[in-house]
């Protein structure tokens, strides 16, 4: 299996390591000419969405990847990569690839300084440590989607189809779970 | 542990985990609302607020401060991207002002007059995240021991003259390797010859990298500059006068943005290189009387 890691801007390396430990294989995707192999399943990992979005369009990228989640390759987007699913945003006019059916707000906490690490619960793992660093949150969910994760009543982690958006970053530290959990949503 | 030490530690946590977000990035210097949106749109990951880029603090002489506040909120108002700020060095009562804003990071800046010509600030007091200059190894780990959560280099800021952030970036890479290539009854020297906790030390030669993110910066001024460092090892980089100093900043800007992701591909650097219009004048290091990197150990 080949995972496509998203390396425009962001924290692209953490998600490979973690992908590595597991022995998985990695593919960076940082221009058009790197998707002319389709991978198996895709990240979009933590960084900003705009810097992101704005590079998918210039470098040519944006429909092929667009085009490829609408056809069911299995994609997590954490933080920017959330933003960069979401149907909507409440506190932004941006739109970008629009595949995942929720409402998501960005930077809900606030500026850095509002930004946490806290332990909660997440579906089919128990409970994880989950860094929200200048994070969103899923405002509202269409019909389909299943609730992963909230925190303080918000809903951190969501699932609809074969996509997963995160708020926070499973990426950091050392715990695999979450990333094993999208693994075997690719092989199923 | 305590609950504060616990928070405290959560908080520097955090702080690094914020650059690596900005990792592959570009930090523009910005000195309006309406730059700050330009640099958003071009695809800055962050912009860093003040009233004078460098190269204006060079020319305009005299003692330079924090900008007025604001100044800075108005920018913050005008942007959804981090924003950053400068402080003096060792001016702890303007990182608190700058704290109270709720500012993203604080650049504890060399290219301000520095408050203090002995003691840089002690980070640790704050829970806003600070990054700071360095020319060598041993300054990089002076200010993460002092709470720093990322480090850029210090560059020639204000010049439009890479070959002072080329000089620091070479430096911290080579004095990496060595560390990494110590023996371990080596690393008590080492530590005590940068004056630099042991902890520090060891965990350069394990890891083989600072423990905290590192951009280059001071003296960029093209895509094919921010594609030199990048090859030379940085994470990411910040544009001071380089972008709203030139012709077209704001093709300018969008160039080197993509000059960072694709480093590594020649092709795609000539082409966004091409027509970008007149880059920033700049002035050689040799013609200048100021050294700002000077300024700090």
């Amino acid at each position: 299996m080949i995972v496509g890691v998203l390396a425009l801007q962001g924290a692209f390396i953490e998600h490979e390591q973690m992908l590595r430990k597991l022995g998985v294989s990695t593919v960076e995707l940082r221009q058009k000419a790197d998707l002319q192999n389709k991978p198996d399943a895709l990240i979009l990992p933590g960084g900003e969405s705009t810097t992101q979005g704005k590079l998918l369009k210039d470098l040519g990228m944006f429909e092929t990847i667009r085009q490829w989640i609408m056809e069911g390759l299995p994609v997590m987007g954490t933080c920017a990569g959330m933003i960069l699913l979401a149907k909507k945003l409440s506190n932004d006019n941006k739109q970008w690839l629009q595949t995942f059916p929720a409402t998501v707000r960005r930077n809900a906490y606030g500026r850095q300084l509002g930004s946490f690490i806290t332990r909660a619960p997440f579906k089919g793992i128990g409970e994880v440590t989950m860094n929200f660093i200048r994070a969103p949150y899923i405002e509202s969910i269409s019909p389909g989607v299943e609730v992963l994760a909230e925190v303080n009543h918000h809903i951190v982690a969501a699932r609809y189809k074969k996509q997963m958006i995160l708020s926070f970053h499973p990426e950091i530290g050392e715990d695999t779970r979450i990333h094993k959990q999208f693994l075997q949503m690719v092989t199923k | 542990m305590s609950n504060t030490t616990r928070s405290q530690n959560e908080r520097y946590e955090l702080n690094c985990q914020l650059a690596q977000m900005l990792k592959g990035g570009v930090i523009m210097d910005v000195t309006t609302p309406e730059q700050a949106k330009i640099a958003e749109a071009a695809g800055a990951c962050a912009v860093m607020a003040l009233e004078r880029i460098p190269a204006d603090i060079r020319a305009a002489g005299g003692v330079s401060r924090m900008s007025d506040p604001a100044m800075i909120k108005g920018i913050q108002e005008a942007v959804s991207i981090p924003v950053m700020a400068k402080c003096r060095i060792g001016h702890f009562a303007e990182a608190q002002i700058l704290e109270a804003i709720e500012i993203d990071y604080i650049d504890e800046s060399e290219v301000l007059s520095p408050a203090d010509d002995v003691y840089h600030i002690d980070k640790h007091q704050f829970k806003v995240p600070f990054v700071c200059g360095a020319r060598d190894l041993g300054e990089a780990l002076r200010r993460i021991a002092e709470g720093a959560s990322m480090i850029r280099t210090k560059g020639e800021p204000g010049t439009g003259d890479v070959v002072q952030a080329v000089s620091h970036m070479r430096l911290i890479q080579s004095q990496i390797a060595k560390v990494a290539a110590a023996r371990d009854d080596e690393l008590f020297e080492i530590a005590k010859k940068l004056s630099v906790p042991y902890s520090l030390v060891a965990y350069v030669h394990e890891h083989r990298k600072l423990p905290v993110v590192n951009f280059a910066a001071g003296g960029i001024a093209t895509p094919a500059d921010a594609s030199l460092m990048m090859q030379l090892g940085a994470e990411g980089v910040f544009v001071g006068s380089g972008i709203f100093k030139s012709g077209n900043p704001a093709k300018r800007a969008a160039a080197i943005v993509k000059a960072v992701t694709n480093y590594k591909d020649a092709h795609l650097l000539a082409s966004v290189s091409e027509n970008l219009g007149e880059a920033m004048v700049g002035i050689n290091k040799d013609e200048i009387d100021l050294l700002m990197a000077e300024r700090g150990r």
